[in-house]
């Protein structure tokens, strides 16, 4: 979605950019130099050792010494920088950069642990569960905009999955008759966004916000109609267990992370293989991308653009829905008020920074997972920064995101653009 | 100089030459659309809302559940359930009109005005909300004609009553016809940073507004549970201080009538922006780049620089709606400040066309069913959300057309209608 | 030769429009036929017809004296019917071999692409038709003129009898339609049968077997080039006798108006389009920059035009050096700039008339005061300028789309030249245009050069560069390899000059 309407060339010129970027990791640099106040002396500890179904699953604690680490990083990145300034990295300038902030964040734990010791692993593992409604919303965003559809609606759909589910699970005592029914709900409103962004070709964006808007009311609405004087209808019984897979959870610190969570997460990974597949090597997989870069070329071959369009919009439905209810019934057991939270945008970002690929996407939702996640592990720590602070880093790093800051991306060439037929 | 062309000439016979206002209006959407249209979604919508209230209340439930037994309860019931919703709706957002008219029968021939104000409180509870409606929507439809999507209201609400609330209640000594200017000149350079920021990362990086509108939504609620629950909190709960006396726009009408000067000041602003649209140069560039901006550049618009100034402006317009609704109803920061009024006001915006007369005429519609909603929350037990519903619905109907022309079979306009909103497409 | 197709009565209409008239066509088996009109003149919506993209409302196609009903592409391609539109319909980012089996794609047992098959097959169709490609090639990354041999193979690989060609050397070089050409030639030797649409005279006479004229939706004879003469082509596609060249008197250059140096622009993809390029235009001529769209022009324009800022080099109007200047600055020094793609870039669509013709000097009075905005102004102004040029509206409040092109572009003109300029860039004035706008487009142009303007035209079009230009300039991979006047310079000695061979002239030093 990011429309570039700038046309001046200038504007992300290489040279230009490599100023940008050069600066930016010098202030990295010179920032991090800060953190070195009244470090002296300290150590930060890393547990890695961690608990799950009752396991001890040992692992060394990581013990770092806080400002000879803070500084030798500090003047890598300024290294950097200043490499980038005079030379500039070229073609791996973004991998540069991500490394570059990766090791800021990192060393900014480091801090935060100083004479304390952090659960490293802990955090990952939230990280990953805090990654995965957003992950799942970016797969929603994915297939819908591949076709040439632009989904903003995502974060409605997730909510009526959400509340749905809920409801059904309740009364049905299943959970697995829940998420069905969460995606249908999502499915619904996927549905309705199809038909007027396809059939009555309204502006995409003015389509999903009134989704939004639409499923803000109806679940409130219904929620305090009937959730709130039967809470028995608000209550899913108990969440999905984790799942942990045999041998392979037991390995320190990767298996609490990726081998014993819940199953969603790993139905989760499975799409995302399943994306990534679909659309570079099957039929169907190429010719909805081509819908989505050239309607017009791919409807002249006898391929039917609006058919395809419906199928992605009622699969990007889907799968939100799907997020939504894993949401609700699968980590909480009840519906809240709008308790999508925004999830739905930073899937869209995590999409856009992922380039609309699926893996790109993944590790968008990752970073963005751990933002989420590591503000409740550092106002435990008393970091001294306001917790509220902390929890402005998602939307932040966002809009950075966004700006592009971490490169170009490539959307779809139609994405957002509705398909008339006959137009010369 | 030779005349023949291959091809005919395509002109509408329909259209009129026009110079006034209300003939533009009519003329370019076609009478059929140019006024039906809003009118019939909103009425659909309410009609939509009905059945929702009907059949969400249990007793309606059961009667239908026995209906073969009892056909006509059912009918009946649902028909009851209905008119108690939509009646206090009414009251509540108009008062009741024998009430009225007796009380102002009392107040001509004994100077008695307490009840008379009760009765009319109905009514001026709803143009109290309908100020930052207007505000909020005109913000919306600025940044809506300039094609940008300003979703981050509600943000620019909060922030600019925040800085209002701050000069409010911190700064002391000043006179009236100083310090409330000032409270409000706080909240608009607020509210413009708030939009600043989206508007220059379009312009310059091409990032969409949408999105980054509503992280810094997102952004401003911490701000605001960080600045309320520390800096700024006073007494128990996460709320500021009050802002002193010199700083309250004042109410017309004594109390218990709430209506105050701040809703001139949101008339006002309605035609400054009709002004600046169509009557200034830089207006004209706004428009068009938000119709074409490849042809504005080819005109030599500075494009980049009329974006971030339109989301600027429209952000100090959001801005300014906290911060006239904090000063004249308020007069205070707390985390309940707004059940919503930017959200509202996108759908505001689309309903009234971008156009600060729709804008106006939506703002008071919605502060209407808002106000009747809170009634009928408490009277008839409706949950207050049908609003949001009844909004969704709108937007849908009127970004639509087709749905409401099918519906109730109205003819077509033949020309190619200029949509509320601009395309998602390039520009 | 044997019928192959036959169309009887077939009859289109849009709103507004009556595309086609009860049309009777022929094509018979290994033969080119070709349909020449103008633009509108219902040639494309035919073929969109006979390819299955619209469906007639009224009329019978026969295929091999069998009645066919064409309902969407994919029975055209059955029939064997394959189209190469003028625009090309190919996914930038896909390889060619992608784009050639978007549709009709061959997978393997588990349901996966089979992309190497495909590739195979290509290179079989290349060899066979001379059409050389690279099957791994991105299509976004190949130049026009190989990807038009895509979409030729695009239409092979489905195994089309039919060839319909829309518009195919619009966006090639002399040499490379010759090429072209040759490729026709060979489809027809192994079996083909070929249908090409053109507004181009020279080309039909060189290549058709039999030409069909169409007018207004209609046909209105078919010929053979034997039996025709380029004048008497053109009546026909015009209903009237023509002028096939401007009537002008020769030009009296006086001062240096334009002066360029040594001008480097890059394009969106930061690569150089314009290297190194050096002229000058005086007052009183008209320099024509010939050359195949997408040789650095649009760069070169625009950078003249304040659009995009060059990398190296100045550009001096007047005297003043408008390298690094605004639009709005290069305009108020005096320069008019009527843009190649008027719908997109010279007008705004969906504003009134009134406000499209004052689009660049509304913030100047009369139109403006400060913050004011003076409306009456401007709509007294309009109305005064829709009679000067003849603009065929009934009301300056309508929207500039409910325009017709050719006043469209009146508009444009309109604007640009209602205001004292010393310089006028004209990129493709007339494109997309009837005869008669042509013509009123080319008078204004020679108009504006005799009042002692300078001009620079820049467009693909030879014969307007040729009929309207004092001076001549070619420009092929980003650079002007010479500049000749007018009346020494041959099409011949043009062509190879577009296609980058340069001749043993001299580099006139402008």
């Amino acid at each position: 979605m990011s429309q570039a309407v700038s046309m001046n060339s200038n504007a992300q010129g290489g040279s230009r950019r490599r100023f940008t970027v050069g600066i930016f990791l010098l202030a990295e640099a010179a920032a991090l130099l800060l953190l070195l106040i009244g470090t002296g002396g300290m150590v930060s500890t890393f547990v890695l050792a961690s608990k799950r179904a009752g396991v001890d699953i040992a692992a060394p604690d990581l013990v770092i010494p806080t400002w000879a680490s803070i500084l030798a990083v500090a003047i890598f990145v300024g290294l950097a920088g200043v490499w980038q300034l005079i030379k500039g990295f070229k073609r791996y300038t973004n991998a540069v950069l991500i490394t570059m902030i990766s090791l800021g964040i990192l060393l900014f734990l480091i801090w935060a642990a100083r004479d304390n010791s952090l659960n490293l692993t802990g955090m990952l593992v939230s990280s990953v569960i805090s990654a995965t409604p957003i992950a799942l919303a970016a797969l929603s965003g994915i297939y819908s905009e591949r076709s040439g559809v632009v989904n903003i609606g995502i974060e409605g759909m997730i909510l009526l999955g959400a509340f749905l589910s809920v409801v059904v699970a309740s009364v049905t005592h299943s959970l697995i008759i829940g998420f069905l029914t969460g995606i249908l709900a999502g499915m619904l409103l996927g549905a309705l966004h199809a038909v007027l962004s396809i059939r009555y070709r309204i502006n995409q964006i003015i389509s999903g916000t009134g989704i939004i808007i639409l499923a803000l009311g109806i679940t409130n609405y219904f929620y305090r109609a009937f959730l709130n004087p039967n809470p028995a209808l608000n209550n899913s019984g108990p969440i999905l267990a984790s799942l942990p897979i045999p041998l392979l959870w037991r390995i320190p610190v990767i298996g609490p992370i990726l081998f014993n969570q819940s199953p969603v997460i790993y139905i989760m990974f499975l799409l995302i293989l399943f994306t990534h597949f679909f659309y570079n090597y099957s039929k169907w997989g190429l010719r909805i991308r081509a819908v989505g870069e050239n309607p017009k070329a791919a409807d002249t071959l006898g391929i039917n653009v609006f058919r395809l369009r419906y199928i992605s919009v009622l699969i990007s439905g889907g799968i939100a829905g799907f997020a939504g209810a894993y949401m609700s019934i699968g980590q909480i057991g009840f519906f809240q008020e709008s308790m999508s939270a925004g999830k739905g945008f930073l899937g869209l970002a995590a999409m856009i920074f992922g380039n609309w690929n699926p893996g790109g996407a993944f590790l968008g939702s990752l970073i963005f997972g751990f933002f989420d996640s590591w503000q409740n592990k550092l106002s435990i720590l008393q970091v001294g920064i306001p917790s509220e602070f902390l929890a402005m880093a998602p939307y932040i790093a966002t809009m950075v995101v966004l700006a592009g800051f971490v490169g170009r991306s490539r959307m779809p060439a139609a994405d957002g653009t509705p398909y008339k037929k006959g137009e010369a | 100089m030779s005349k023949i062309s291959a091809k005919p000439t395509q002109t509408n016979p329909q259209e009129v030459q026009g110079h006034s206002f209300w003939q533009r209006l009519f003329v370019r959407k076609g009478v059929s659309e140019g006024v039906l249209l809003p009118i019939l979604a909103v009425f659909t919508a309410l009609v939509i809302g009905a059945f929702i209230i009907a059949f969400s209340d249990l007793e309606t439930l059961a009667a239908w559940g026995n209906f073969f037994n009892n056909p006509l309860m059912a009918l009946g019931t649902t028909f009851v359930t209905i008119w108690d919703a939509y009646t206090a709706m009414f009251i509540g957002a108009f008062g009741d009109p024998g009430e009225i008219f007796r009380q102002l029968g009392i107040w001509i021939k004994t100077g008695e005005s307490k009840q008379l104000l009760a009765a009319i409180r109905p009514v001026s509870e709803s143009l109290m909300l309908s100020v930052p409606y207007i505000l909020a929507g005109l913000g919306v439809a600025v940044g809506f004609q300039c094609n940008l999507f300003n979703i981050g209201a509600e943000g620019q609400l909060y922030i600019g009553g925040l800085a209002t609330a701050f000069v409010g209640y911190a700064v002391h000594g000043l006179p009236w016809y100083i310090h409330a200017p000032l409270a409000i000149l706080a909240g608009a350079v607020a509210a413009g940073i708030w939009g600043f920021i989206p508007g220059i990362l379009k312009a310059r990086f091409g990032a969409h507004e949408v999105i980054n509108t509503i992280m810094m939504n997102y952004i401003a609620y911490r701000l605001m549970d960080y600045l309320l629950n520390g800096p700024m909190k006073s007494g128990g709960t996460p709320a500021t201080p009050q802002v002193l006396p010199t700083a309250i726009l004042a109410t017309i009408f004594p109390s218990p009538v709430r209506i105050h000067w701040g809703f001139f000041i949101a008339l006002g602003m309605a035609v400054v922006v009709y002004w600046l649209l169509w009557k200034t140069p830089f207006g004209m560039e706004l428009r068009m780049v938000g119709t074409n901006a490849k042809a504005a550049r080819y005109a030599g618009i500075p494009v980049q620089k009329t974006m971030v100034l339109a989301l600027i402006i429209s952000a100090i317009l959001c801005g300014l709606a906290g911060s006239i609704h904090l000063l004249g109803v308020d007069h205070r920061m707390m985390t309940s400040f707004s059940p919503g009024y930017g959200f509202d006001a996108i759908a505001l915006a689309l309903l009234g066309n971008s156009h600060p007369l729709g804008v106006v005429l939506s703002s008071l519609l919605f502060a209407f069913l808002r106000g009747g909603a809170s009634r009928m929350q408490v009277v008839a037990g409706t949950p207050v959300e049908i609003i949001r519903i009844i909004q969704g619905m709108v937007i849908v109907f009127v970004a639509a057309p087709e749905i409401i022309r099918g519906l109730y079979h109205l003819r077509s306009s033949r020309r190619e209608k200029k949509s509320a909103a601009p395309s998602a497409s390039k520009s | 030769m044997s019928l192959l197709m036959e169309l009887r009565g077939i009859t289109k209409s849009f709103p507004g429009v009556l595309a086609n008239d009860h049309i009777d066509l022929i094509l018979n088996e290994r033969e080119i036929l070709a349909i020449l009109g103008e633009n509108g003149a219902g040639k494309t919506t035919l073929m969109n017809i006979l390819y299955g993209l619209y469906s007639p409302d009224a009329g019978e196609i026969f295929i091999r004296g069998s009645k066919v009903n064409i309902h969407n592409p994919r029975d055209a391609i059955r029939l064997g019917i394959g189209m190469v539109h003028q625009h090309f319909m190919l996914v930038p980012v896909f390889t060619v071999t992608e784009n050639v089996m978007l549709g009709v794609e061959s997978t393997n047992g588990a349901g996966i692409l089979d992309r190497k098959s495909v590739s195979k097959q290509i290179a079989d169709i290349s060899g066979r038709f001379g059409l050389k490609v690279e099957p791994d090639s991105m299509v976004e990354d190949l130049s026009v003129g190989v990807q038009q041999r895509v979409e030729i193979i695009k239409v092979l690989y489905r195994e089309a009898d039919i060839l319909i060609f829309d518009e195919p050397t619009a966006v090639l070089t002399p040499q490379e339609a010759e090429e072209f050409f040759k490729v026709v030639h060979s489809l027809v030797d192994q079996g083909k049968s070929v249908i090409f649409i053109t507004h181009k005279l020279k080309e039909v006479l060189e290549i058709a077997d039999r030409i069909t004229v169409f007018r207004n939706g209609k046909v209105v004879g078919t010929t053979t080039p034997a039996e025709s003469t380029e004048a008497s082509l053109a009546s026909m596609m015009v209903g009237r006798e023509v002028i096939l060249t401007v009537d002008k008197k020769p030009s009296s250059p006086g001062d240096v108006v334009l002066d360029v140096a040594d001008l480097h622009v890059m394009d969106d993809r930061h690569l150089e389009a314009v290297k190194g390029v050096n002229f000058q235009v005086r007052a009183g001529e008209i320099l024509g920059i010939a050359g195949v769209q997408g040789n650095g022009q649009k760069e070169l324009v625009e950078a003249m035009t304040g659009l995009r800022s060059c990398t190296v080099g100045k550009v001096t109007l007047l005297g003043k050096d408008i390298s690094r200047a605004s639009p709005r600055t290069i305009r108020e020094t005096g320069s008019a700039h009527v843009p190649e793609d008027r719908r997109c870039d010279g007008l705004v669509l969906p504003f009134p008339i009134k406000d499209n013709l004052v689009l660049n000097t509304y913030y100047e009075p009369p139109f403006s005061r400060g913050f004011n905005l003076n409306g009456d102004e401007i709509i007294k102004t309009a109305e005064q300028r829709v009679k000067e040029f003849d603009i065929r509206t009934p009301s300056v409040f309508l929207p500039a789309s409910t325009l017709s092109g050719g006043n469209q572009q009146k508009v444009i003109v309109a604007r640009e030249f209602s205001r004292p300029i010393k310089l006028l860039i004209a990129s493709q004035p007339t494109r997309g245009l009837d005869v008669g706008s042509i013509e009123y487009i080319h008078g204004q142009i020679v108009k504006k050069r005799d009042e002692g303007c300078a001009v620079l035209l820049v467009s693909p079009e030879l014969d307007e560069i040729i009929s309207l230009s004092d001076r001549i300039a070619v420009m092929f991979g980003g650079k002007i390899l010479d500049i000749t006047p007018a009346k020494e310079a041959t099409k011949e000695g043009l062509g190879l000059l577009m296609a980058g061979i340069r001749s043993n002239v001299q580099t006139e030093t402008a």
